[in-house]
């Protein structure tokens, strides 16, 4: 086979891609060409199983619309945005982790920004969710989603 | 962490199956040949994204099958240099700390990656940090089924197909990512 091109694919889209997978095949019942859909069935459930510990797990495409949106005045790149989808962090050091050069990018009140932007709009993943639950919350006005 | 690759193939269709409709059959043989597979020098192979242009079907002398030339995307997992991920611990050995993501295991973090001061511990198999504060050091261990964050620096991609009857048994081609720089995340 010969490669073209290739382009970024953002995790949430894969999450979507390999559930409707899943539904399809179920619908179709059990293949009688299985023998050699075990690869597929293997690389579905793992991957499927990584990304739902991920908070792409709730990231529809008009939560990433918005996100992506509310990203244009931040001046990112497309790979510090596609991390911050995937990670979603929530501290200022991970932030650090994922904008290169933050310290020369970003004042502090950036930063906070940058989080206030991630943290609002993007839903917290299932770990995160858990680890709220459990620890005692009290600044939350909002209500949960 | 993953890409949609453009790609050209010719997709062989059996008799028995020209019942069924064509773009089933040939989406089916393409998971079939690609997925979970490693394609040298792309990545992991996940699954079929869609098919874009299919050529016509050609049925040769001698074989009847068909043969149809097929522009399709597919979803391929290929982390971009430093990009952060976040693995379990599979297990440590004196190579270093291996990982995994569950979908793909070949990650490898080499000691002089390893948050320093680093050392083996022979006894228990494992990599341990020596945190140092003003309270003296605190070890940290690397152990099997902890959740790891690391960042890609490395990636490096295997031709294992055969290359003559004196080579050995042909393996799947395997991709292996040495890793860096572990902010380590205790959940």
């Amino acid at each position: 086979s010969h490669i073209y091109s290739e382009k970024s694919f953002i995790t949430s889209q894969v999450f979507q891609l390999l559930t409707d997978l899943k539904e399809q095949r179920k619908e179709s019942g059990k293949n009688k060409h299985s023998s050699g859909q075990q690869n597929l069935n293997t690389i579905t459930y793992e991957t499927l199983k990584y990304i739902s510990k991920t908070p792409c797990r709730h990231q529809s495409p008009e939560i990433v619309r918005e996100f992506l949106t509310a990203m244009k005045s931040h001046k990112l790149t497309k790979a510090e945005k596609l991390q911050l989808l995937n990670h979603r962090p929530v501290t200022a050091v991970e932030i650090q982790l994922i904008v290169e050069e933050s310290e020369e990018r970003l004042t502090e009140e950036q930063i906070e920004a940058l989080l206030h932007t991630v943290t609002s709009i993007l839903p917290a993943g299932p770990e995160a969710e858990q680890k709220k639950n459990t620890d005692d919350v009290t600044m939350d006005e909002e209500d949960p989603a | 962490m993953f890409v949609l690759v453009e790609m050209v193939d010719t997709v062989r269709i059996p008799p028995w199956q020209f019942e069924r409709k064509l773009n089933d059959s040939i989406a089916e043989e393409l998971n079939k040949k690609l997925a979970n597979k490693v394609v040298y020098n792309v990545g992991l192979c996940i699954c079929l994204f869609d098919i874009t242009k299919l050529e016509d079907a050609y049925v040769f002398p001698g074989d009847g099958a068909s043969h149809t030339k097929v522009h399709f995307r597919y979803v391929v997992f290929h982390p971009f240099l430093d990009e952060i991920l976040i693995g379990k611990i599979k297990g440590c050995s004196p190579e270093g700390v291996h990982v995994s993501l569950g979908f793909f295991d070949d990650i490898l973090i080499p000691p002089e990656s390893l948050q320093q001061p680093a050392k083996f511990d022979e006894a228990e198999q494992v990599w341990v940090w020596e945190y140092e504060t003003e309270e003296g050091a605190h070890d940290l261990y690397m152990d099997t089924g902890e959740e790891i964050r690391f960042r890609v620096v490395d990636e490096s991609f295997v031709d294992t197909s055969p290359t003559g009857p004196s080579s050995a048994e042909a393996t799947s081609s395997s991709e292996e990512l040495p890793k860096k720089e572990a902010p380590y995340t205790l959940v």
